[in-house]
């Protein structure tokens, strides 16, 4: 057996001969610092989930019919009439959800080790932009099963390009291809969500691991492998602390696959609404532009970009500030290279006040989203009476907590700019070399 | 190195737990308290549904051949006794109610109830079913604390009675509140007897909202043993490869 794949080796590598030095590139002669902790599992865990979201999603596209007629009868079909329909759905809607919940860590991650920093902005780029098609196709998918809430949801969300002043109202319809989200809206972001934008992803994801290859992967130390000693069992030339991601890493991905595919069958299996966090309960109601559900609210992975927009007042007669103040929210992250310049990358090196501000901007983010799903109009009753205006509450703290969103940029640009931040020393070498 | 992360883990686990679970309740209902796993109560439940539902209520996604599969009855069981408009076994259950009556006849054509359970909760519908009370101002004769001015008369109060409110206290230029519900004629049934009755048709339409519930929770565990295990040996896989990494 061993012998009929080496001859089938020998024969493809005569013929294509640039194909074994690509693999080792990136897979067995990759050096990875050694001391990935676990922050470091979701990464591999984003790209086992959009293989998961493509194959499940070729499988759903076999029956699932993209028209304001039958797209929800299809998806009742699906779960009860094709054979291992519910699994199938099940597994993309909860991966959906998943998709955000490592990639928010992944990102995280990123920001807590300055993996964004010099030499790897290109990466973190390519990432911001990853996580920016990543939202459209998410809110694209959440349209096509047509419940109430895909249809308000989809109105709602549309509707916030009808804020910019002049061009708003019809730039709306353009989107839609109707006055309402109707049959034309349906088909053209089934289009995308099935093709157009998968295939960005794709790539993307492929340019994001190619120039992460170039410059090497950070780690939770923050010190360049690279430039520390060189020299380890595999090659006298590498970094000392750098292991082959294959066989290393894939080893311990793996791992980190299993416990996560436990946690997501878990899910698939015995919660798949989540209480309906992952499926909404109004979106068992066929769309219906003549009832509006009681709330319409996104699903929990835009709550805290949505409460940004509905945190930002009307001004000078228009609304379109909190549609900036919502971009803005995610281009400032796009620039966090440029505006956090401290030379220390790693929380662990760095200042008390980066500390701090790292930990508000968290808190400030989990407060949006607790706005932005409405969980704030059961809490604050409890906890401050009842008789308390919970609008006024909601505005008066969600405003504390943009200007907090925000301020973490101007904070890190003051603090980096001009030089105030005491940083502890960094090691020469990662902590964990022998 | 792992220990250190333990308890923001279990600390990050508990708010979501915590959260959801607290979410979930939503508006104070009493839990239906069904389960679907007791086939019986499945059947039963499918008895009241055809007796006393299918007349204006259809379940257009559920047909008479998988009620007959999962709930252990024969295909002549089915459709002897639920089968009412001459359908094939593989026919979704239509109800005999053309709709232009039902408009006329109630205002608002009765909702087909495929999915009644995943839009509004098991709680939502077995409260619903408990709330009925007999209201003279209302056309029917009939509205619900629940679901206020249901447009529907209700069609179980042979087997409960006839319930009538009790009217709160009002502050002086306030309407009263109905504060609770009270037998005035009792029905066929027991209160006990009548509240197993509409957890039955509760745990029914649960069913119906998803009959794949029945079959995730079969393969379910299965699956998260195979899972759990698999990690435990590509932990030992791992552990043996990085043993010569310090």
């Amino acid at each position: 057996m061993a012998n009929v794949f080496s001859t089938i080796g020998d024969w493809v590598t005569e013929r294509a001969p640039g194909l074994m030095p690509v693999y080792r590139k990136h897979m067995t002669e990759y050096y990875a610092p050694k001391n990935f902790n676990l922050w470091y599992y979701f990464g591999s865990l984003a790209l086992l989930v959009l293989v998961n979201q493509i194959v499940t999603g070729i499988f759903l596209t076999m029956n699932y019919d993209p028209s304001a007629t039958g797209a929800f009868d299809s998806v009742q079909y699906i779960m009860r009439d094709v054979e291992w329909g519910w699994l199938i759905r099940y597994m993309h809607s909860t991966g959906a959800s998943l998709f955000f919940v490592v990639v928010y860590l992944h990102m995280f991650r990123g920001v807590m080790y300055g993996s964004y920093k010099q030499p790897r902005e290109l990466v973190w780029l390519l990432g911001m932009l990853i996580f920016l098609v990543l939202m459209a196709e998410a809110f694209m998918g959440y349209v096509l099963p047509w419940g109430n809430m895909s249809f308000w949801g989809a109105k709602v969300i549309v509707s916030l390009f009808g804020t910019i002043p002049v061009i708003g109202k019809d730039l709306v319809e353009w989107i839609m291809g109707d006055f309402l989200p109707a049959d034309a809206t349906l088909n053209r972001f089934f289009a995308l969500h099935v093709i157009a934008l998968p295939l960005v992803l794709l790539l993307l994801v492929v340019l994001h691991l190619a120039a992460l290859h170039e410059v090497g992967s950070n780690n939770p130390d923050g010190v360049d492998v690279k430039h520390g000693p060189k020299g380890n069992r595999w090659d006298a030339l590498k970094p000392a602390d750098g292991i082959p991601f294959h066989p290393y890493y894939t080893v311990k991905d793996l791992v980190g696959v299993g416990l996560f595919l436990a946690i997501a069958a878990f899910i698939i299996f015995f919660q798949p609404t989540l209480g309906g966090w992952f499926l909404e309960h109004d979106n068992s109601i066929a769309a219906n532009n003549l009832v509006t559900p009681a709330q319409i609210k996104p699903v929990w992975y835009f709550t805290p970009f949505y409460a940004i927009v509905r945190m930002i007042p009307s001004a000078l007669g228009t609304a379109v500030w909190g549609v900036l103040g919502m971009f803005g929210s995610i281009a400032l992250l796009f620039a966090l290279p440029w505006i956090d310049v401290g030379k220390v990358k790693s929380i662990r090196y760095r200042g008390t006040g980066y500390k701090a501000a790292l930990t508000l901007f968290v808190l400030a983010f989990l407060g949006l989203a607790m706005i932005g799903t409405d969980m704030t109009d059961e809490l604050f009753p409890k906890l401050f009476g009842q008789d308390i205006d919970i609008t006024a509450w909601d505005n008066n703290f969600g405003r504390v907590l943009v200007l907090i969103y925000f301020g973490f940029f101007v904070f890190l640009w003051l603090y980096t700019h001009l030089g105030w931040e005491k940083t502890k020393p960094v090691p020469e070498r990662v902590t964990t070399h022998d | 190195m792992i220990k250190r992360y333990i308890p923001s883990f279990a600390l990050a686990l508990g708010l979501l737990l915590g959260t959801t679970a607290a979410m979930a309740e939503g508006p104070e209902l009493a839990s239906a308290g069904n389960n679907l796993r007791d086939t019986a109560s499945l059947q039963r439940g499918a008895h009241l549904f055809f007796n006393y539902c299918v007349g204006c209520h259809s379940l257009k996604y559920m047909r008479y051949q998988r009620i007959a599969d999962d709930l252990g009855l024969t295909e002549d069981d089915v459709m002897n006794n639920f089968n009412f408009t001459g359908g094939k076994i593989g026919d979704p259950v239509i109800s005999h109610m053309p709709p232009e009556d039902a408009q006329k006849f109630f205002g608002k054509a009765p909702p087909d109830l495929s999915l009644e359970v995943s839009a509004k909760g098991a709680d939502w519908v077995n409260a619903y079913l408990n709330s009925f009370y007999l209201d003279p101002k209302s056309q029917i004769g009939w509205n619900n604390l629940v679901l206020p001015n249901a447009a529907m008369p209700f069609p179980l109060w042979e087997l409960q009675g006839e319930q009538v409110p009790v009217m709160a206290a009002a502050k002086p230029g306030d309407d009263p509140q109905v504060a609770s519900l009270k037998l005035l004629h009792p029905g066929r049934l027991t209160p006990e007897q009548y509240q197993q009755t509409t957890r039955d048709l509760t745990n029914f339409l649960e069913y119906v909202s998803e009959p794949a519930a029945l079959q995730r929770r079969h393969y379910g565990i299965w699956v998260v043993l195979f899972l759990l295990a698999f990690t435990f040996l590509a932990y030992l896989l791992k552990k043996e490869y990085w043993k010569d990494v310090h």
